[in-house]
């Protein structure tokens, strides 16, 4: 089998046994980048020579000795949104199109101290701050499975380098789908782990009680590995959990859901939910049974909120961490400014997009005087609320599942002139980041007209090994991970 | 909620965004539709509940204080739009008299 389509347990299998050398691997992806980039538009900046001369380097010092890390010599893509030393991270705006970090995010030191590969940096909607990469300032990444659609986002780059064999996995970013939604739309694996479970230090950030950083990957054995990888506490970000990491690969050993219980929320399968989604979620359900799980009926109540209680809190938190984008320490400035304000005003007209400005209004409104307890102080109630629900499910079952989008991927510009509709397909995840919870996105099916379809399964907090398990046994028994798109 | 050309003029200015006349009819129609959507929360009884800021329950982690290496200033500084000496230069902000 050509490199490229292998699995990161595969290739990892196949470099430790000295069948391939680093730079054989990277060789054949950039063949594959080559091929099929043009189309699918899912890097922002490749480092192609970086990769290949990292890759020799490694080859020889492993030369006879090929005891080495799980991610040692894996080539990965990684969300531009997450800092890498001395490769630019430009989040996929204009305001930091020049910015070249001069830190590693602690996911990516992480990965760097395996000796990974970086192949490059991924698409995003601008500031991961949409749903399907068409808000980034270069240009949409496109589906390929089909390039008409969207690849959902904000990791939309990610999620389309990893199904179009551009990279072996990647890192996303998810603060109300970003890293399920694209996805399901893409038909891979993709893991948002429990709030505090990765450090965020490093990650740019969006809305802060919400963002985690978490892989995207071919399979679910790749996303146990990667998120063993990336998991773990760090004195930089004081929200990382002072948990030890559990090895998430062992979980995958029981290959079955006996003596679990799945609840089904009928809030999430109400009018609004595509017929062949509902049928293909249906039918995984009905296949978790035959793997020996319970299935009962719950309630989450206060789901039909979530949309409106995320819009305020996300766009508040934005508001504030952007304001860092002043056109002072780093970024863009706009030239010819007549004082400090002038500068500030003319720096953030010019370097954010429409999207970006959109959720900075909206989270400034919100906070501001006279609005912030109709607004702001409202949606922190009902997002306890929602937050009891999640709870009060949890006492009943082990694990929920639902589907992670209402439809699968839309057409390009199918929805970028209506911001609200756009908001509303993100139904079925953002409760889950405001509950904090991990959840998981598995492939179950495909559209008629050839789209994926994915299920998502949401756990208790730092349970992540039984959504692995769970996720793992349903994909041993399927196989729809094994589909491949023919990028055209 | 209508939200009105002025109410966008006076977000654009807390938020330090130049925003054209464009813009402003824009968001004032999209903001106006989204919060009207938000005010759909009104339904539910929040009486007596505690607001959520995180979902982890944490305040305060402390370390010791004690000097820990940091970035270096020409690292710091190496993005700067300008500089000063080591400093980050930007328009001048007192008037002189």
């Amino acid at each position: 089998m050509a490199l490229h389509k292998l699995s990161l347990c595969d290739l990892q299998k196949k470099f430790t046994a000295g069948e391939v050398t680093a730079v054989e691997i990277v060789r054949a992806y950039a063949l594959r980048i080559g091929q099929v980039e043009s189309k699918v538009k899912a890097y922002v900046t490749q480092i192609k020579d970086a990769a290949l001369q990292h890759a020799a380097e490694l080859d020889t010092r492993l030369k006879g000795w090929r005891k080495t890390r799980p991610l040692t010599g894996m080539p990965l893509a990684i969300k531009d949104n997450l800092c890498t030393e001395s490769v630019p991270t430009t989040c996929a705006s204009r305001m930091l199109q020049q910015f070249i970090p001069p830190y590693d995010a602690t996911v990516v030191a992480k990965l760097r101290e395996q000796d990974y590969i970086l192949l490059g940096k991924t698409n995003l909607d601008e500031f991961a701050m949409g749903s399907s990469t068409e808000h980034s300032a270069f240009g949409p990444s496109r589906n390929p499975w089909n390039l008409h659609c969207v690849p959902g986002g904000s990791s939309g780059g990610s999620a389309a380098a990893v199904a179009a064999d551009e990279c072996v996995a990647a890192l996303g970013s998810d603060t109300g789908g970003s890293i399920r939604q694209p996805a399901a739309f893409c038909g891979v694996v993709g893991l948002k782990p429990t709030y505090g479970r990765v450090s965020r230090y490093g990650l740019v950030a969006f809305a802060s009680s919400l963002d985690q950083v978490g892989p995207i990957t071919k399979d679910v054995p790749d996303a146990a590995m990667l998120l063993g990888a990336i998991a773990g506490h760090d004195p930089m970000d004081s929200t990382s959990a002072n948990l030890p990491v559990p090895d998430y690969t062992k979980a995958l050993r029981k290959k079955d859901l006996k003596k679990l219980t799945v609840g089904v929320p009928e809030e999430f399968f109400t009018e609004g939910l595509d017929s062949e989604v509902e049928q293909a979620v249906r039918a995984a359900i009905e296949e978790l049974k035959n793997l020996g799980g319970m299935i009962k009926e719950i309630h989450l109540p206060r789901t039909d909120a979530a949309v409106a209680v995320y819009y305020v809190i996300a766009t508040a938190e934005a508001s504030s961490n952007l304001a860092r984008y002043d056109g002072v320490k780093f970024g863009l400035r706009a030239k010819e400014t007549k004082d400090l304000l002038d500068l500030y005003m003319k720096t953030r007209q010019e370097g954010f997009g429409p999207e970006v400005k959109r959720r900075i209004m909206l989270g400034t409104y919100a906070l501001s005087s006279g609005y912030y307890d109709a607004y702001y102080g409202k949606a922190q109630a009902v997002r306890t609320l929602i937050c009891q629900d999640f709870r009060a499910a949890f006492n009943e079952v082990d694990l929920i599942v639902t589907p992670v989008t209402p439809t699968p991927a839309f057409r390009l510009g199918e929805k970028s002139e209506d911001p609200l509709q756009m908001y509303l397909s993100d139904i079925y995840t953002i409760s889950i980041n405001l509950a904090g919870l991990p959840a998981i996105s598995v492939p179950c099916g495909f559209s008629k007209a050839g789209l994926p379809i994915g299920m998502q399964l949401i756990g208790r907090a730092f349970e992540e090994e039984t959504l692995l398990r769970a996720a793992h046994a349903y994909e041993q028994s399927t196989q729809w991970h094994v589909k491949k798109p023919v990028v055209r | 909620m209508k939200v009105t050309l002025q109410d966008v003029e006076q977000v654009a200015k807390l938020a330090r965004l130049e925003v054209s006349p464009a813009e402003k009819e824009a968001f004032a129609k999209q903001l106006s539709q989204i919060l009207t959507h938000v005010e759909t929360l009104k339904q539910y009884d929040t009486t007596g509940i505690e607001p959520t800021a995180t979902v982890l329950g944490r305040v305060n982690v402390f370390r010791e204080d004690i000097v820990q290496p940091s970035l270096p200033v020409e690292k710091a500084l190496a993005n700067a739009p300008e500089r000063e000496a080591d400093g980050f230069a930007v328009p001048k902000i007192i008037e002189e008299r």
